[in-house]
């Protein structure tokens, strides 16, 4: 399981304007290409210092490929982060104001307390 | 020594600023009551005639990333940009500019540090909405020095809500120890009961009335017996999955001191969120 690493494509995505859009366009690639080519740099730090150890589960990388928003909630991704960045995508496609954060909502509607860990 | 002009604790809702510049069909129709609530709440801040803001709120993993997270941190710098692209995307926020008070910074961490709060510190620090939003509301013209104070209400593990009581304490005897002939108006942000990115989120109100009710009386008597008894880290998810956001308040009665009543309390209740405005003058109402 590696939450921290959920979230940190999340975030990564989130900040980048075209990252977005090409998540959006191309969820299962982008998370392919992440993977191999961003999941393993700190952000703090120089590009050539890179970690060696950061990975996906298959669960989660089938997630993100999935634009699968309620099995994320489900595997602890921070939920702050998946409705930015979820917003981000797909609220343009709703007619209405918060039409697409109602939907969220209702697709999460199973969920009772507690809610799934998402601490890191 | 330096005067606390004021002690204003509010919630801080990314919609505000696009609601209230809204016109015509745009314009949804609880922006009046709105505008009308912002605009006396800024009239408590107004009077008080401060000349420097001390900021408390929490970065929503703008800058502040699960890679080095500090729980509490002072920023140190003479200027902090304000506001991140995807705020701009999702509420129109725009670009802010906002000076420091280095001097003051400085001296809440190195007092912080020797009264026990080992404090982070940022010398380039961009603000987020938690910081802007009250700036929107409390100083449009966005003139004075700040001093931004970062809790961490978001990654777990999170500090005590005791803590942020003790931290509120601190700033305020802190001020008031602080070698200046200044007036300084310690301001900070947090949440009523709020979920997002789950279940209850976006409702007809926020998810927890009752949780709000009882908030807002806390706040508003100085009741931090209730509050501390009722509060843990545990028992916030209960209300809704962001209500860690109210340990900032929490923070802010520690400030305002234990039983002291605001001088100022309003409320509006709106979707999906209580919006919940409140402001002290430990120099006396009048």
């Amino acid at each position: 399981m590696s939450k921290y690493l959920l979230n940190k494509f999340l975030f990564t995505v989130d900040r980048d304007p075209e990252l977005t859009e090409r998540y959006r366009a191309d969820p299962r690639g982008t998370v392919q290409w992440w993977e191999a080519e961003r999941a393993n740099v700190i952000l703090g730090c120089h590009e050539g210092e890179r970690s060696t150890w950061l990975a996906l589960t298959d669960a989660e990388r089938e997630a993100l490929a999935a634009h699968d928003y309620p099995k994320l909630f489900e595997l602890g991704a921070h939920p702050f982060l998946t409705l930015t960045l979820f917003i981000a995508l797909f609220e343009r496609d709703y007619e209405e104001p918060l039409g697409f954060q109602r939907e969220y909502a209702s697709r999460l509607a199973h969920w009772t307390l507690p809610h799934p860990d998402i601490a890191t | 020594m330096a005067t606390v002009a004021a002690v204003i604790a509010s919630t801080h809702h990314p919609f505000y600023y696009r609601a209230s510049t809204a016109t015509g069909a745009d314009r949804p129709p609880f922006a009046d009551e709105w505008q009308a609530k912002i605009a006396a709440f800024r009239q408590t801040l107004t009077r008080a005639r401060p000349d420097v803001l001390v900021m408390v709120g929490s970065d929503h993993f703008h800058q502040i990333w699960l890679d080095n997270m500090p729980q509490f941190l002072i920023g140190k710098a003479p200027a902090y940009d304000g506001n991140f692209h995807n705020e701009q995307r999702e509420f129109g926020l725009p670009r802010m500019f906002l000076g420091g008070d280095e001097e003051l910074s400085g001296y809440l961490l190195r007092q912080g540090l020797d009264a026990g709060f080992d404090l982070g510190f940022s010398n380039e620090l961009r603000v987020d909405h938690s910081i802007t939003c009250p700036i929107i509301t409390l100083r449009p013209e966005a003139d004075l020095p700040i001093v931004p104070v970062y809790t961490n209400i978001f990654a777990p593990p999170m500090p005590q809500p005791k803590r942020f009581v003790e931290l509120g304490q601190t700033i305020r005897r802190l001020v008031e120890s602080w070698p200046s002939d200044k007036r300084v108006a310690i301001v900070g942000t947090g949440h009523l009961s709020l979920e997002l990115g789950g279940p209850r989120q976006f409702g007809p109100h926020g998810p927890d009335p009752e949780f709000d009710r009882k908030a807002v009386a806390w706040i508003a008597s100085g009741d931090l017996d209730s509050a501390l008894a009722e509060v843990s880290l545990d028992s916030l998810w209960r209300p809704g999955n962001a209500t860690h956001g109210f340990m900032d308040f929490m923070l802010m009665m520690g400030a305002a001191g234990a039983n002291v009543k605001a001088d100022y309390t309003d409320s509006l209740d709106l979707f999906h969120t209580m919006e919940a405005y409140f402001t002290w003058y430990p120099e006396g109402a009048s």
